[in-house]
C-alpha cells in the first residue's frame, strides 16, 4: 500500500530525477503530532476588516508568532487572509496582491486561510460576485501551492463572528496538520453552537464515539485517531471481520461490537451497547461501506442493491433510530466519497450511495441540530487502502499523481482527522455540510 | 430460589471462542498457545478489558506439548490483559473446560477473587508428537554418560525401533480400547438405535445452523484464520443423508452396530474462554451479566473391570447435583448433554428412565424420569459443532448462559462426559 513513487521522489537520488525530468514532486504532507507546533512558522494576517485585528489577538493568546504585513525574511507558516467585509469584486485586488509576495516565504506544510461570507441569492449582485469570487481565486492559488502547502477557506455565515466556537476550531483544523490532505476547501460555520475543547490534543476526551467498519482500512484509522483524540471507541464491523476488530478494539481500549449494519435493529444494538457498557453515545461514524464496481451495462441487481443497502440505507434507518431515542448532543458523520461529487466510471451504484449520503447528511441536519447535535459528511479522494490497492495500476498512479494538487494518495489518517474534527464540539456550528479530503482532487475513488 | 447457599454468586458475563475447525484442516499451523490467545483477545475486545487485571485465567488443554507446561500463563501474556493477571492450567481431559469454569466461581463465591476468565483449547492439527521410551531412556542416559564409555554404551541402547515417534492417542491406557469402542459397547448395553442417534445428529447440525442464521453466535465467536463458522457444520443435514454411512465403531458387533462418522464428534481444533465476575465486579464494569454459575459437581465410574461404561459418569454426577440444590431432573429450561457420541446422550437420558439402573446404581428410590426433549441442545451441540476437547465446557456455558438471558428465567443443565470414566456437571440460572 505504500506509494513506492513517493518514496523515491523524496529520496535523494529520486529527488533530482523528478526536478529534471519535470515529473510531479511530492513531499510528505505536515501531519499532526502531539507537542508540534501549530503551523511551521508566523502567520502573516492580511485584511483590513475588524476580524483582521481580532484574528491577529487570536493567534496571539494561541502562542503563534504573529505578522500584520510581511517584512522580515523568515519564512511564514501561515497566511489568514480576513475577506468578511468585501463589497465588490474591486475590494480582492489589494488582499490577493498582498498575499503574492508573501508566497514566496511560505514554508513546506504552509497553509493559506481565506475567511469570508459565503454568497447568497440574497445579497446584492457585487457583493455575491465578490464572495463567490474569493472560492475561486482561493482554490486556484491551493493548486499553485507546492511543498506539501495547502489552501483552504472559512465561510462565516452572515451574523457570525470569530467568537464562534466553530469559527475558531476550523481555523485551529485547518492551520494544524490535522488537515495535511485537505486542499482547496470550504468550511462553512453557520452556527454559534458547539464549545472549544479544554485541552486542544484531547477534543475528545469523555465522548463515547462508535465507529462502523472498524475493522481495517479507513474505519481502523478512524478508531485510532478518535481514541487518540479522547473518545472511548465502540467498534463496529460485521461478524466474519470480528478478528480484524478485535485487534483494533484492543489496540485502542475500546469495545467490539459484531454487528451487520443492515440488520433491521442495528440501531438499537449501537444504542444498547454503547449506553449499557460506557455509559453514554455521543459520536456515530458510519464509515461501513463496499464497493460493487460495474459499468452500468453490466450491473446486476445484487451489486446494485447490496451497496446501497450498505452505505445509505443502512445509515437511513439507524439515524432514525439514534433521533427516535433522542439522544442529546449526538454529532455524526457519514463517509462519502468524490465519487459521489464528480462521479467516476464503473461506479454507480457506489457514486449513488455517496451522493445520496451528501443529500442524507443535509436533510439531517436539522433534526440532529433540534437535539443539539449534528451530522456532516467527509468526501475521500484517493486514499491508499487495500480497497485502492486493487485499482489497476495505470488509474491508481493518475488518482495519486497526476491530478490531485499534493500530488499524493492520502492516507486512512487524513480521512480520520477530519472527521475527527467534525465529530468535536468544536464543529458545533458546522451541520449539514460535506468536507472533502482529496489533496484538491477531481475524480473519486 | 435453588441456589446452593454461598456468601455472594458468581456470574457469568459473557463468552468468547474461535470457530472450530476440523482436524488437520483450517487450523493448521496454530498452536494452543495460538489459539487460546485469541479466544481470550476476543473476549478482551468484547467487554473491553485491556490493560485489566483478573482475579486469574484458568484453562488448559488436553493434547499438550510438554513444552506449554504454562500455557495459559504464556497466553495471557500475549493478550491485552494486564500482565499481571495470574493464570494457571487446567487439565481433566473434556471436562478441563467446564473444572476451569466451575472452580473459578467457586473463587468468586468465597471472596477470594472477583473476576476471572476460564476455558480451554485443544488442537490435533499440532498435537505433540513424542520420543518413544526407548529412545527416550537412551536419550537420557546419553546426558547423564560421564566417560566415553558410557556414552557408547547410552547410544548402542537403542534400538531402530525406538526412532519411530510415539503420536498421542486418545485410547485408553487401561483398556487399549478407543472411546468409540467404549461407547458402543454403551449404546449396544442400552439397545440406542441408529435411527435415533441419527435423529440426534441431524438435530444438532439444524439448531446449530439455525442459531448461527438468527445471529445468536453474534456476540459469542470471533472469527479465526479465515474461518467465521464452525466448519464441520452441515445446515443440509438430515437423517437420510446419516443413514447412508457406515458404522465406524464397534466393530465386534457387526450388524448390530449403530455408531458412524456422522452420529460421533470428530476431530477438531478450537478454543473457548468465558468471563466470569461477581455481581460487584460485573456492575462496576457496567458489564452484562447472563447467568449465575449456581453449582457443579465431578464424578467418575469404574470402566476399566467393565461394570459401567465409560461416558456414563455424568449419570451419577447429575442426582448428585440435583439432590444438593433441591432440583428435580425436569426444572429445567435447557439442557445441554455433550454430544461426545450421539449414543452418549441417550444412553445417559435412558439411563435416568430406567427404575432398575436409578435404584441400584444411583440409589434413587424412583427414576430421575424423562426430559422434555425440545430442551435439550437447542442451539446445538458437540456433533454438529465439533469437540476440540478442552474447548467444549467453555462454549456450552456461554451459549446455555445467553440462552437463559434470551429468556429471561429459569435455569439449566450441563454434563459432560471425559476420558477416564469421569464426568462433570453443572447448574446455571438466568439473570
Amino acid at each position: 500500500m505504500a506509494d513506492q513513487y513517493l518514496n523515491f521522489a523524496t529520496s535523494g537520488l529520486g529527488r533530482s530525477l523528478v526536478k529534471q525530468l519535470g515529473l510531479p514532486a511530492p513531499v510528505t504532507l505536515r501531519r499532526y503530532r502531539e507537542g508540534a507546533p501549530l503551523v511551521p512558522g508566523a502567520i502573516l494576517v492580511v485584511g483590513s476588516s475588524p476580524l483582521a485585528a481580532e484574528l491577529g489577538e487570536l493567534l496571539l493568546a494561541w502562542g503563534q508568532e504573529v505578522r500584520t504585513h510581511d517584512a522580515g525574511d523568515s519564512s511564514l507558516g501561515a497566511i489568514v487572509v480576513a475577506l468578511d467585509d468585501l463589497e465588490s469584486p474591486s475590494g480582492l485586488s489589494a488582499p490577493a496582491l498582498t498575499v503574492s509576495p508573501a508566497l514566496r516565504k511560505l514554508a513546506p506544510g504552509g497553509r493559506v486561510i481565506t475567511i469570508a461570507r459565503p454568497a447568497s441569492d440574497d445579497d446584492a449582485p457585487a457583493v455575491a460576485a465578490a464572495r463567490q469570487g474569493v472560492t475561486g481565486f482561493l482554490r486556484s492559488l491551493a493548486h499553485e501551492l507546492r511543498g506539501g502547502a495547502t489552501g483552504n477557506g472559512i465561510e462565516l455565515a452572515e451574523g457570525i463572528g470569530l467568537e464562534a466556537p466553530s469559527a475558531q476550531g476550523a481555523l485551529r483544523f485547518l492551520l494544524s496538520g490535522r488537515s495535511a490532505y485537505v486542499d482547496g476547501q470550504f468550511i462553512r460555520v453557520e452556527g454559534t453552537g458547539g464549545s472549544l475543547p479544554a485541552n486542544v490534543d484531547r477534543p475528545l476526551e469523555g465522548k463515547v464515539a462508535v465507529v462502523t467498519g472498524a475493522a481495517r482500512g479507513i474505519g481502523a484509522a478512524i478508531a485510532k485517531v478518535l481514541h487518540r483524540d479522547g473518545a472511548t471507541v465502540v467498534a463496529v464491523d460485521v461478524p466474519a471481520a470480528g478478528d480484524a476488530l478485535a485487534k483494533v478494539a484492543n489496540e485502542v481500549g475500546g469495545t467490539t461490537l459484531q454487528l451487520d449494519v443492515t440488520a433491521p435493529d442495528a440501531g438499537a444494538k449501537i444504542i444498547e451497547h454503547a449506553t449499557g457498557r460506557h455509559g453514554r453515545l455521543d459520536i456515530v461514524i458510519h464509515n461501513a461501506g463496499i464497493t460493487r464496481d460495474k459499468l452500468l451495462v453490466n450491473m446486476d441487481a445484487a451489486k446494485w442493491d447490496s451497496v446501497m443497502a450498505v452505505n445509505l440505507e443502512s445509515q437511513l434507518r439507524m439515524n432514525q433510530a439514534f433521533l427516535d431515542a433522542g439522544l442529546p448532543g449526538l454529532r455524526l458523520v457519514s463517509l462519502a466519497s468524490t465519487s459521489g461529487i464528480a462521479g467516476n466510471r464503473g461506479q454507480t451504484n457506489y457514486g449513488a450511495s455517496k451522493a445520496g449520503v451528501i443529500g442524507m447528511v443535509g436533510a439531517s441536519a436539522r433534526l440532529f441540530g433540534e437535539l443539539g447535535g449534528g451530522i456532516n459528511a467527509v468526501a475521500p479522494g484517493f486514499i491508499e487502502t487495500e480497497m485502492t490497492a486493487k485499482i489497476p495500476f495505470g488509474t491508481r498512479a493518475a488518482g495519486r499523481l497526476i491530478l490531485p494538487s499534493l500530488q499524493q494518495g492520502g492516507l486512512p489518517l487524513d480521512v480520520a482527522e477530519a472527521i475527527s474534527f467534525l465529530a468535536s464540539d468544536a464543529a458545533g456550528g458546522i451541520n449539514g455540510r460535506t468536507l472533502r479530503v482529496c489533496g484538491q482532487s477531481l475524480i473519486g475513488a | 430460589m435453588a441456589s446452593s447457599p454461598s456468601p455472594r454468586r458468581a456470574v457469568i458475563i459473557g463468552g468468547n471462542r474461535i470457530p472450530f475447525a476440523r482436524a488437520n484442516g483450517a487450523y493448521i499451523g496454530a498452536s494452543n498457545q495460538d489459539m487460546l490467545t485469541a479466544a481470550l483477545d476476543g473476549l478482551v475486545a468484547r467487554f473491553g478489558l485491556q490493560g485489566e487485571r483478573l482475579g486469574a485465567v484458568a484453562a488448559g488443554a488436553v493434547l499438550k506439548h510438554s513444552r506449554d507446561f504454562n500455557l495459559t500463563r504464556e497466553s495471557v501474556l500475549g493478550t491485552a490483559l494486564d500482565p499481571a493477571t495470574p493464570a494457571y492450567d487446567v487439565q481433566m481431559a473434556c471436562a478441563t473446560g467446564l473444572e476451569a469454569i466451575g472452580s473459578l466461581a467457586d473463587k468468586i463465591k468465597l471472596g477470594q477473587i472477583d473476576s476471572a476468565i476460564g476455558g480451554g483449547v485443544d488442537t490435533i492439527s499440532d498435537a505433540p508428537i513424542a520420543l518413544s521410551d526407548g529412545a527416550r531412556a537412551g536419550m537420557l542416559a546419553l546426558s547423564r554418560a560421564r566417560t566415553l564409555k558410557d556414552r557408547l554404551a547410552a547410544v548402542a541402547s537403542l534400538r531402530p525401533r525406538d526412532l519411530a515417534p510415539a503420536a498421542p492417542g486418545t485410547n485408553e491406557p487401561r483398556t487399549g480400547l478407543s472411546m468409540g469402542e467404549h461407547q458402543a459397547l454403551t449404546t449396544e448395553k442400552w439397545g440406542i438405535t441408529r435411527e435415533a442417534q441419527d435423529e440426534l445428529a441431524a438435530a444438532s447440525h439444524q439448531h446449530l445452523a439455525a442459531a448461527y442464521e438468527r445471529g445468536f453466535f453474534d456476540d459469542l465467536v470471533t472469527p479465526y484464520r479465515g474461518l467465521a463458522r464452525d466448519n464441520n457444520l452441515r445446515a443440509d443435514s438430515t437423517v437420510e443423508k446419516l443413514a447412508k454411512l457406515k458404522p465406524a465403531f464397534g466393530k465386534n458387533l457387526g450388524e448390530r452396530a449403530t455408531m458412524t462418522a456422522g452420529n460421533s464428534t470428530p476431530l477438531t481444533d478450537g478454543a473457548s474462554a468465558v468471563l466470569l465476575g461477581s455481581e460487584e465486579f460485573a456492575a462496576a464494569h457496567s458489564l452484562p451479566v447472563l447467568a449465575d454459575f449456581v453449582d457443579y459437581e465431578l464424578a467418575a465410574v469404574d470402566f476399566v473391570s467393565g461394570e459401567e461404561g465409560l461416558l456414563m459418569a455424568p449419570a451419577y454426577a447429575v442426582p448428585r447435583l440435583l439432590a444438593r440444590n433441591g432440583l428435580t431432573l425436569q426444572d429445567f429450561d435447557f439442557y445441554e448433554i455433550h454430544e461426545a457420541f450421539a449414543g452418549t446422550v441417550l444412553s445417559t437420558l435412558k439411563a435416568w428412565e430406567d427404575p432398575e439402573f436409578c435404584a441400584e446404581r444411583l440409589g434413587l428410590d424412583a427414576p430421575l424420569g424423562s426430559i422434555d426433549r425440545s430442551k435439550l441442545n437447542v442451539a446445538g451441540s458437540s456433533l454438529a459443532a465439533g469437540h476440540p476437547f478442552a474447548a467444549t465446557g467453555g462454549r456450552i456455558v456461554a451459549t446455555l448462559a445467553k440462552l437463559l438471558h434470551e429468556k429471561g428465567s429459569g435455569r439449566s443443565l450441563i454434563s459432560v462426559c471425559a476420558a477416564g470414566g469421569q464426568g462433570i456437571v453443572a447448574i446455571l440460572e438466568a439473570r
